[in-house]
This record gives C-alpha cells, sequence and structure tokens, in this order.
C-alpha cells in the first residue's frame, strides 16, 4: 500500500515533503522561495544567517535546519518575518565594507539580491567600517574580506569536496573572520585551484575569479531585472547546477 | 514665486555630481516637473543657503565640516529629507578611504603620491576641515526617504518624485531600485 503523502502547509499552502527533507529542502522543490544565505543545497546546513527563519506552529525556526514534519503550518512570506529579515541583510552590510558600486559582484550577488526581496532602501544602523584586507597573490583567484559574510560555504566546500581545508572561520562573536589555512595567510600558499568547488560557492563579492569579473555587463546581470524569488541563487548558476532557479 | 509651487532644494556632498546628472537625464521632462515645483538652493540655481523648503535631496555622504553644517541646514529646512544615491545610503566610494587615517591618506595623496610636485598637504583656512571618516548622512540626521542608485537612473527619480508629490505611497519597479 502506497503510504500517505506526507504534507505541510507553507503560508496556507498544502506542499509534500519527504522523510529526511528540512522545511527549506521541501519549499525550494516545491519552487517557493525562502530567503537564506548560508544554505545550499549541496552542503550540510550550517544554519547561521538566520534569513530563512519561518514560524513552524507559532516558533521561529531557521527553514534550512528544521526537519519538515507532517502537519506543521509555517509562516514564511510575512511582513514581520521580512522585517527581521530586513534587519539581518542592514546588519550585514555594515559589518563589512560593501561598496557595490565598486565590486565585481554587483548584480550577481545574493547578498544584495536579498535586500532587494526584503525592500531594503537603507543600512539604517551605523557602519563598523572594519579594515579588512585584500588578498589579491593567488594567479587566478582574489579574496576580498571586505564582503565575506562568514557562511562558511567556502570552508564546508573546500573541507568536504575537494578535501583540501583551505578556508576557516578564525576568532569569536563580532571578531569572527575567514582566514586561510597556509603559513603565510595567503591564498598563493594554498593548493587552491580553479576547478574547486569552493572556487564556485560563494554568495558574495569575497571570493573572485580574476579576468572574468566585467564579462557580464552591469545590467544585464542575474539580479538586475528579476527577483532572486525568480531566478535563484547565483553560486548554483556558476557551478552549473540547477536544482532550482533558472535553468 | 508662486505660492502654490513645491519648493525643492538639492545638494551633492562628498558625491561625485553624478546623481544630479541623472536628476537631469529626466530631460525635458523637467519642464513638466518645473510647473509644479521650484527651486531654492541648488547647483541649478546657485543659491548659496537653503531656506524653507518642501523636500530636500541629498547626494553623497558626509566627509568635511562643511558637509555637516550643509546636511544640517537642509534638515532644518526641508520638510522631507531624501538621501539619493550610494554615497549618501553608505559612504560609497568616498569610505573607502575609512580603511585609513587621514594621515594616511593626504600622505598618499599629496606627499607621497605618483607624479606628485611641490610636495606639501594643502592647509588653506578656506579649505573644510576633513572628518577622519565618510559617514552616511542617516549617521548625521534623520532621513525620510532613500533612493538608492549609483547613480538612482533619471526615470527613478521621475517617478519617485512624481509619487512624492503625488502623495501616494511611493513603490518603485524592481529593475528602479539598485545599489549600483
Ligand atoms: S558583495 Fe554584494 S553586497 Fe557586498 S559590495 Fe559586492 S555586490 Fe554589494
Ligand atoms: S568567503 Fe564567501 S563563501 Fe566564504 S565564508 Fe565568506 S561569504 Fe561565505
Ligand atoms: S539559510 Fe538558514 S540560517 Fe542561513
Amino acid at each position: 500500500m502506497q503510504p500517505e503523502e506526507q504534507t505541510i502547509t507553507l503560508d496556507g499552502q498544502k506542499i509534500p515533503f519527504q522523510p529526511g527533507q528540512t522545511i527549506m529542502d521541501a519549499a525550494l522543490a516545491a519552487k517557493i522561495y525562502i530567503p537564506h544565505l548560508c544554505y545550499h543545497p549541496e552542503f550540510k546546513p550550517h544554519g547561521s544567517c538566520r534569513l530563512c527563519t519561518v514560524m513552524v506552529n507559532g516558533r521561529y525556526e531557521s527553514a534550512c535546519t528544521m526537519p519538515a514534519a507532517a502537519g506543521q503550518e509555517i509562516l514564511n512570506n510575512t511582513k514581520e518575518l521580512n522585517e527581521n529579515r530586513r534587519a539581518l541583510t542592514q546588519m550585514l552590510f555594515v559589518e563589512g565594507n560593501h561598496i557595490c558600486p565598486g565590486c565585481p559582484k554587483t548584480g550577481n550577488c545574493q547578498l544584495q539580491a536579498v535586500a532587494y526581496y526584503v525592500g531594503m532602501l537603507s543600512s539604517h544602523y551605523q557602519h563598523f567600517y572594519p579594515y579588512r584586507d585584500l588578498d589579491p597573490s593567488h594567479p587566478d583567484y582574489v579574496i576580498d574580506f571586505n564582503r565575506c559574510i562568514l557562511c562558511e560555504l567556502c570552508v564546508r566546500a573546500s573541507r568536504d569536496v575537494d578535501k583540501k581545508n583551505i578556508f576557516a572561520i578564525s576568532g569569536r562573536g563580532i571578531k569572527a573572520h575567514l582566514i586561510i589555512n597556509s603559513p603565510s595567510g595567503k591564498l598563493e600558499d594554498t593548493d587552491f585551484a580553479v576547478g574547486d568547488k569552493a572556487a564556485f560557492v560563494c554568495p558574495v563579492g569575497a571570493i573572485l575569479r580574476k579576468r572574468t569579473r566585467y564579462t557580464t555587463p552591469i545590467g544585464e546581470r542575474l539580479y538586475d531585472q528579476q527577483s532572486i524569488r525568480i531566478v535563484g541563487d547565483s553560486q548554483q548558476l556558476h557551478a552549473g547546477a540547477t536544482k532550482y532557479g533558472r535553468k | 514665486m508662486a505660492a502654490n509651487k513645491i519648493r525643492v532644494a538639492t545638494t551633492s556632498l562628498a558625491g561625485c555630481f553624478g546623481c544630479h546628472m541623472s536628476f537631469l537625464d529626466i530631460d525635458e521632462r523637467l519642464l513638466e516637473l518645473l510647473e509644479h515645483i521650484e527651486f531654492d538652493r541648488t547647483p541649478l540655481t546657485d543659491i548659496k543657503h537653503c531656506g524653507p523648503c518642501d523636500i530636500g535631496l541629498i547626494e553623497g555622504g558626509v566627509c568635511n565640516a562643511e558637509n555637516v553644517h550643509v546636511l544640517k541646514e537642509f534638515r532644518k529646512n526641508c520638510k522631507i529629507l531624501i538621501a539619493m544615491g550610494a554615497c549618501a545610503f553608505n559612504g560609497g566610494v568616498p569610505a573607502l578611504r575609512n580603511h585609513y587615517s587621514l594621515k594616511e591618506c593626504l600622505e598618499e595623496s599629496y606627499l607621497n603620491g605618483v607624479g606628485v610636485v611641490n610636495p606639501l598637504i594643502p592647509n588653506d583656512p578656506e579649505i573644510p576641515l576633513l572628518l577622519n571618516k565618510v559617514h552616511p548622512i542617516h549617521e548625521i540626521v534623520k532621513i525620510d526617504y532613500f533612493l538608492p542608485g549609483c547613480p538612482p537612473s533619471g526615470d527613478a527619480i521621475w517617478t519617485f518624485l512624481n509619487e512624492l508629490l503625488a502623495g501616494q505611497e511611493i513603490s518603485l519597479p524592481y529593475q528602479a531600485i539598485h545599489y549600483d
């Protein structure tokens, strides 16, 4: 006998899920957008950015880590949740140095795209303007630490897929920052290579391929004309994955 | 001065005048706009101080003492103050200097920079004193509306002003809001 299909209710809409799926997995399979930054379907969820926070049976939970369970009543696209998300994106903007007009990732950046989605029109908080370096040492890649949002996708990709462990997050709280595991701390002294998975996962303009950054003009980039809700995640397009988003 | 016209002032603080150029990109619609508004202090009228106004449009962040005075004068006189463009929004490209001390910036520009002749840090009392850091304008005064973009397009400025003048809630199409 076929087991009865298990469903959760997301903003009033019943959607099916498979055992083992998180709320995020089920939503994506149903082509429903839940804002996220540290989530990537190919990696173990990290649950750190809190952009995906939804209301599950009256409690806040992160959709990327919360297992889907039959009968859950979930709120996602509500004014209140999107306002919280807007505050989070504003905090991410002021914690780093995000000068979008001078950033090669602009138009393809997920932080920017999520900020557009939640209607962020100002950074609201006081900017930290932290001093952070740039590492242009590698022949093919630049690391701009000013734009890192600590999603750990590069850490996970390098450790779990590339088996190289090139990236790590060091320090705690507001002092947390990305480091490169080499004696000099420079990318050139690692075995980071163009084909690495870690080279494709950064959602923002922190890990950038050299000499390819302006091949698509500004105005014609992924999020210039259409919302991330419709076109999906940029890092997966670069990696060729099309689990959801634009084919 | 027509009594029923909306009075608008604009200024460029630590900006590049790109937002003002974009404002001019509304082209002949400017004539239509002038049926409803009149300008107070702007780079177009050359009026030096802002008087009582309905709307103030600010381009650029705040990088020196004069910027602070001008911004406060605008806040005092304008019923509605609008941050226009990326530099007003978060300091923009001028805020790249926030990584360095003011001393380092001045030395790099005027003493050690490429092609510097007669190295000397300018120190004329006429020159506004630089602040240690460049700040977005919302850190100095209350801002009522933000129109991001580097610059916001002429169309975005046009739509924004029209909806504001019509007393409507401002809603710009997705493509009109961008940070670059
Ligand atoms: S990483 Fe994204 S948000 Fe940050 S400066 Fe670049 S485009 Fe803007
Ligand atoms: S460099 Fe990019 S992928 Fe790595 S932690 Fe920072 S934002 Fe995430
Ligand atoms: S996407 Fe779920 S916490 Fe970051």
